[in-house]
């Protein structure tokens, strides 16, 4: 059973007395308890399991506007005495930063809203094998499907945040995933492809078929493929790999990017960044939702924030530290974005694949080609050719490459998202990219 | 050397009842005990951003029998938490019956020297580097708009406890220093990066004002890259510089090299044991054995010593880097590569220092015989698909070859290229094999290690440039 708040609480509140005692300013405490629960299976068999029971403490004491933290997993009063003793003896010897603080008290969660993100059902891993049983049997059907491997999760989580301005507050949350990894193979090649799903309750995962049959489908139809010629040529991202584009885009409006000046949208607030019909939304607020959540690390209450309205930048990512040296105010975002996601857009997924007669369409991407302070990207790729809304042949071995300001420029988004992940987006188009092939 | 009972109600020997119960049935297993002290310090933007440390103590606890490997880990050293897990190994492999080898090889030799880098280093003496860093890189030139410069020291005891008794131990130190500016110039932001480290104290990487280098190296890549012009996009030869590029090497062959990968017939070396899989002259060693390198141990994570594994001996394949059950399960030996990030993890065969050995050609040669391609001198980061063989890396600092000569610095792309294939366009190889500066973390299956590589300067007669100019 994972801990409960009243065991958290009393080892959150005995390092604020300390800390207090010692002659700190200020301070604040994080304490998480983590219970997961993994099965593997690998070509019908059982291959691995793996229980993790996992405390976590982290302290922060300030004197003045000097900070210094540790953190540990060992939470006997003993060892958390010594290192609250170490980490105030550095902070004193740390230079001051006249933007330390806690958070604005105004700005702190007052109410939690109750999202559902705990499910306190508990799938024992009997059960767990029949789904991965089941999921195998499936995915392994195909001839072509040479290997299997499928790996099942169960998350139970619980924590406290608490400050010396009076803050203490944690809720419970909890997890199921499950994903496949399938490899199959012909006399041309051997290839790779996944399917995932994870969830707060396990009633919403998907069903055990469904994940194995489309991890085999996506699988195989990777098979004997080309390399295609170097050329300019418009991409269509699968919407796996279109979720990437939100990540870099939210690494680039962090508040700690955007201070630092080492971000290619810096000074860009209340201008134009991408087509006008883009919408970026972080809705921290979804009734059970992957990425959502009450309050952010530093207890600061997170609304739901309009990034990009109509192509316009509206909001950066703002934590307390980063916020004072901008002068703005935090929103909620100290340790990033909640739900983030693109609206749809207003052309279906067949549409877009017959809007040019021809597209490369990106399944997955590797490296990290990301460049957030030039904004210039480059990833290898693999896909499919399509010509005139049709997928022709698979295509490996190539890079794809463009800069963000202009990729966010020259993006259309199909009328397809759904929220399966904590970024999500719909199918997206963008022209004008090189691709680098033979 | 941690103390692992002192504090806690389970005692050495009811310690040793639980293994030896426990894994009676079974073909492997120990129990993994860690303690972690780390440091992380930070200048940027002026400031001392965060100072923080962090201990991190538990246990890992496996069974394995034939294929099926169970796993329990905890942070609570107790008798009780110690039996809990016991009962989790035992209720996963109830229906199985296997037979432990006791069998372990034992060496004295160490690599690295039993010390704390923590301790070794005041703090204060510790923030006066950063902060010399800083005015160093400031005062430099007026382009400088942003340093970020680290600390990061960390010491690792860990003890393993197999079934019968035996107790394996070592103490692993281990620090890193890294400094990356950002330039400003005519409206153009680059970033330059540079770092070393290793298994040593802070002071033997810093002594005779060592820092200076590191600064001058950052400032000069971001320098080259300020005047960079798009890369070219397509096929093309490509020259390598020694030490680093060497990541080359660990995506592109060492990952596939892997036990795990091979026993499962999913990396596309699986069925090429012992056939030619580079060019002539190509020889590549996995060594875990090189005195305070960032990639060396004394003794991997299930207690094997490591040794200096040859992977690659003049193109043909000669051995996969193993642990103990990959190596049981393909009727071999343990090279000493079973790894994990920590307790939290299980053991995985992984790569220690990779290098490719020395030739006897020159740069020079290699530049002038390239009518038109890219000379790489540095890299961030790459990553492979084991399956289909494809790797990939970015270029932080490359320049275009025409004619048989270096031209302009090209901005940063994406190199492209099939690993069971690639190391057959390998057709020059230097004479001028480098370590890479101790910088390397590796990561598999979600966790990371650190890692080191090597090469001399090599000639590849075709790679997939992906630049944005046709």
């Amino acid at each position: 059973m994972v801990k409960d708040q009243e065991y958290l609480r009393s080892k959150a509140s005995f390092c604020l007395d300390l800390a207090k005692k010692l002659g700190a300013t200020g301070s604040s405490v994080t304490v998480g308890h983590s219970i997961s629960e993994t099965v593997n299976f690998r070509n019908n068999t059982l291959d691995e399991s793996n229980r993790s029971d996992g405390l976590a403490i982290s302290i922060e004491t300030y004197l003045g506007k000097k900070r210094s933290s540790i953190s540990s997993s060992n939470l006997l009063d003993d060892n958390i005495k010594t290192l609250i003793e170490k980490c105030f003896e550095t902070t004193k010897n740390t230079p001051e930063d006249e933007f330390n603080s806690l958070p604005d008290k105004d700005l702190l969660a007052k109410e939690i809203k109750n999202l559902n993100l705990y499910d306190e059902t508990h799938f024992d891993n009997e059960k767990k094998i029949e789904y991965l049983k089941e999921l195998e049997s499936v995915a392994s059907s195909e001839e072509k499907i040479i290997n299997t491997e499928s790996s099942f999760t169960e998350n139970k989580s619980n924590f406290i945040l608490a400050n010396s301005d009076g803050f203490c507050d944690g809720y419970k949350s909890s997890s199921f995933s499950a994903s496949c990894v399938t490899v199959a193979k012909d006399e041309n090649s051997m290839e790779r492809d996944y399917e995932f799903t994870s969830k707060r309750h396990l009633s919403d995962i998907k069903g055990a078929k469904e994940l194995g049959q489309k991890a085999s489908e996506q699988t195989i139809k990777k098979l004997s493929p080309n390399k295609i010629g170097s050329e300019k040529i418009s991409i269509i991202f699968d919407k796996r790999i279109a979720k990437g584009m939100l990540g870099a885009f939210a690494g680039a409006i962090s508040s700690s990017a955007i201070s630092r000046g080492t971000s290619f949208l810096k000074d860009k607030i209340n201008e134009q960044i991408f087509t006008e019909t883009i919408n970026v939304i972080d809705k921290p607020d979804i009734n059970k939702g992957v990425g959502s959540q009450i309050f952010d690390s530093e207890g600061v209450k997170s609304d739901t924030l309009n990034l990009v309205q109509n192509g316009v930048l509206k909001n950066y990512l703002v934590d307390t530290y980063n916020g004072k040296k901008l002068n703005l105010k935090s929103n909620g975002r100290s340790g990033g974005t909640t739900n983030l996601y693109f609206d749809n857009g207003n052309i279906s997924f067949e549409d877009l694949l017959k809007s040019n007669s021809k597209h490369i369409y990106v399944t997955e991407t590797i490296g990290h080609g990301s460049n957030l302070v030039t904004g210039d990207y480059s990833v290898g790729a693999t896909g499919f050719l399509i010509e005139n809304g049709e997928f022709k042949f698979p295509v490996n071995e190539i890079t794809i490459a463009g800069n963000f300001k202009d990729m966010f420029k020259n993006i259309t988004l199909a009328s397809d998202l759904d929220f399966e992940y904590s970024i999500n987006s719909p199918t997206m188009m963008i022209e004008g990219m090189t691709v680098a092939g033979k | 050397m941690s103390n692992f009972f002192d504090k806690s109600d389970l005692t050495r020997k009811d310690a040793d009842a639980i293994v030896s119960d426990t894994l009676q049935n079974c073909d492997d297993g120990e129990l993994y005990l860690e303690d972690t002290k780390s440091e992380s310090i930070l200048l940027d933007d002026n400031k001392i951003k965060s100072s923080s440390y962090s201990s991190d103590l538990g246990f890992g606890f496996r069974a394995i029998t034939g294929e099926v490997v169970a796993y329990s880990h905890s942070n609570e050293i107790s008798k009780d938490s110690l039996k809990k897990s016991s009962e989790n190994l035992k209720s996963t492999l109830k229906s199985m019956k296997g037979t432990y080898n006791q069998d372990i090889s034992r060496s004295n030799k160490k690599f690295y020297q039993d010390i704390n880098p923590i301790e070794q280093k005041t703090l204060n003496s510790k923030l006066e580097v950063l902060n010399k860093v800083n005015e160093y890189l400031r005062k430099k030139d007026q382009s400088v708009k942003q340093v970020t410069t680290s600390f990061a020291g960390e010491q690792k005891s860990i003890e393993i406890i197999r079934s019968g008794g035996e107790v394996l131990t070592d103490v692993r130190p281990l620090i890193r220093f890294n400094v990356s500016v950002m330039l400003e110039k005519n409206g153009r932001k680059e970033t330059g990066v540079y770092g070393i480290g290793g298994r040593q104290s802070y002071d033997e990487y810093l002594k005779n004002d060592n820092w200076k280098t590191v600064c001058e190296e950052a400032f000069r890549i971001a320098s080259v890259n300020l005047e960079s012009k798009p890369a070219p996009a397509g096929e093309m030869k490509v020259v390598l510089g020694p030490g680093w590029p060497a990541i080359l090497i660990h995506e592109a062959i060492g990952h596939g090299l892997e036990g795990d990968f091979n026993r499962k017939k999913t990396s596309a070396f699986h069925d090429l044991m012992g056939q030619k899989v580079a060019s002539e002259g190509v020889t590549i060693v996995d060594d875990g054995t090189i005195d305070n390198r960032r990639g060396s141990l004394s003794i991997d994570d299930e207690g094997t010593p490591t040794e200096k594994t040859v992977l690659i001996e003049n193109g043909i394949l000669k051995n996969f880097m193993q642990d103990r059950l990959n190596a049981r399960l393909m009727n071999t030996k343990s090279t000493g590569s079973g790894r994990r990030e920590n307790y939290r993890h299980v053991v995985l065969p992984r790569m220690r220092n990779t290098m490719m050995l020395s030739g006897n050609q020159t740069q020079e040669e290699m530049i002038k015989s390239v009518d038109k391609g890219i000379f790489a001198v540095s890299f961030g980061g790459g990553q492979v698909d084991i399956t289909s063989g494809k790797f990939v890396f970015n270029c932080t600092e490359a320049y275009e070859i025409n004619n048989g000569k270096i031209g302009s610095p090209i901005k940063g792309a994406t190199l492209i290229g099939d690993g069971p294939s690639i190391l057959k366009e390998v057709s020059m190889v230097g004479n001028d094999m480098m370590l890479d500066p101790g910088i390397g973390t590796c990561g598999k299956a979600g966790q990371g290690v650190p890692v080191g590589v090597a090469q001399p300067s090599i000639l590849i007669d075709k790679m997939t440039v992906g630049g944005t100019k046709l």
